[in-house]
């Protein structure tokens, strides 16, 4: 059999599932299954054949299949990932050990509960703040942003909110208080937006025990981050800012204003009219 | 109490305080040869000519009592850091600051007290 042939083959992949039925069970169990793992498979397939073929009752997350919902987040082989984002050749094990995301309670099985993020995520009011509440109730139009502006936040844009990084978190793990990762990240991300005017109102929080304070700089939160975002360097960033703003260096900006349409432009003989603007007019 | 903010602030400030002034002790202690500073009757550091002679400048008392100032709140701040991961209840968070702070305070008090005392015998030897 050559190398190619081999690849194609079909291998034996022991899963090692935790299971917590809150009805039933005191505590999380171990169980095991045996799957063929076909070439390209990744931890999210291996378990939808379990749960269509052989138990019916796993429970777990997943939507998109494509890495961009955030909804299947599990510890793969000790590690805070997608299941639907990780091959199982890329383990390099024949033994696939899956267990729902450390930091959270769990909800069932493979489940756990993201509630307790999303309180602290809401908590720091992670949307554009105008300080003119009509303009924040009924905005008006579309606000100004150059590419520069745009990229002192862009990367942390990228967040899917799948709770990798705050299952990482060793300091969410001690200090149940800590924002944790992904919601001062995305703090961090509005703060830094020029079009938001929010700095003052989210400080409230920022500036106490839920603040970026505790981060032990272990930077786990960025290596298991499944898009790249880097929420260690987010929350870096943001102590710059924040003791920026307690020295009263913090240069005060006002948030972009509305896209202005330019001046009417004289039409030339033979060049077609451009076409009707969609923003600014 | 300050919030988080200000105490972070003022523990990385410490930090600096920390780096610049056991710099300088090690510098006027263990690069005596090389600086050839803090330690006017010659010979080694730790001769009582020269300890006398440390003892009655005023700039040595304020680097010894800002030193102390500095390690007490640099350490305690992480301390605190330590005790508030393993609890989360207000009641006795507030009750370690209580403790760190009335601890701080008198470890200050003492070691001023010890320095204002040796600068005192400094004068009269």
């Amino acid at each position: 059999m050559n190398e190619r042939a081999d690849l194609q083959a079909p291998k034996d992949i022991t899963y090692r599932v935790r299971r917590f039925r809150p009805e039933e069970d005191q505590r999380p169990t171990w169980q095991t299954y045996r799957i063929a793992c076909a070439p390209g498979m990744t931890v999210l397939d291996g378990l939808w054949l379990i749960k269509e073929t052989m138990d019916p009752t796993l429970a777990f997350r997943a939507s998109c299949r494509m890495g961009v919902c955030g909804s299947c987040g599990m510890l793969v082989n000790g590690k805070p990932r997608l299941a639907c984002n990780t091959q199982i050749a890329e383990l390099g094990s024949d033994i696939v050990t899956v267990a729902p995301l450390p930091n959270f309670d769990i909800v069932r099985d493979l489940v756990p509960d993201l509630c307790s993020m999303f309180d602290r995520h809401t908590a720091l009011k992670p949307f554009l703040i105008r300080p003119d509440e009509q303009e924040q109730e009924n905005p008006r139009g579309e606000y100004q942003q150059t590419t520069h502006d745009m990229e002192e936040y862009l990367q942390f844009s990228y967040c899917i909110k799948c709770g990798c990084c705050m299952a990482a978190c060793p300091t969410l793990a001690t200090d149940v208080l800590f924002s944790g990762p992904m919601p001062l990240s995305q703090a961090h991300r509005y703060n830094a937006d020029s079009r938001d005017g929010g700095f003052d109102v989210r400080k409230e929080v920022l500036a106490g025990t839920q603040g970026p304070w505790r981060c032990h700089y272990a930077g786990e939160c960025a290596r298991v981050c499944p898009k790249g975002v880097d929420p260690a360097k987010a929350i870096q960033w943001m102590k710059r800012e924040m003791m920026a703003d307690l020295l009263g260096r913090r240069a005060p900006s006002a948030p972009a204003g509305l896209v202005t349409a330019p001046p009417a432009a004289k039409p030339r003989p033979g060049i077609p009219p451009a076409p009707a603007r969609t923003v600014g007019a | 109490m300050m919030r988080d903010q200000s105490l972070w602030f003022w523990h990385v400030a410490a930090g600096v305080a920390i780096l610049l002034l056991a710099g300088l002790h090690m510098g006027i202690m263990h690069l005596d040869v090389i600086l050839g500073v803090g330690n006017p009757a010659g010979g080694h550091p730790i001769d009582w000519a020269n300890v006398v002679a440390r003892g009655k400048s005023v700039a040595f008392l304020l680097s010894y009592v800002l030193l102390l100032g500095a390690a007490l709140f640099h350490g305690l701040y992480g301390l605190r850091n330590i005790l508030f991961e393993l609890t989360a209840a207000r009641g006795l968070r507030a009750l370690c600051n209580a403790i760190l702070i009335l601890l701080g305070l008198a470890l200050f008090i003492l070691g001023t007290w010890a320095a204002v005392a040796g600068r005192q015998m400094a004068l009269q030897a």
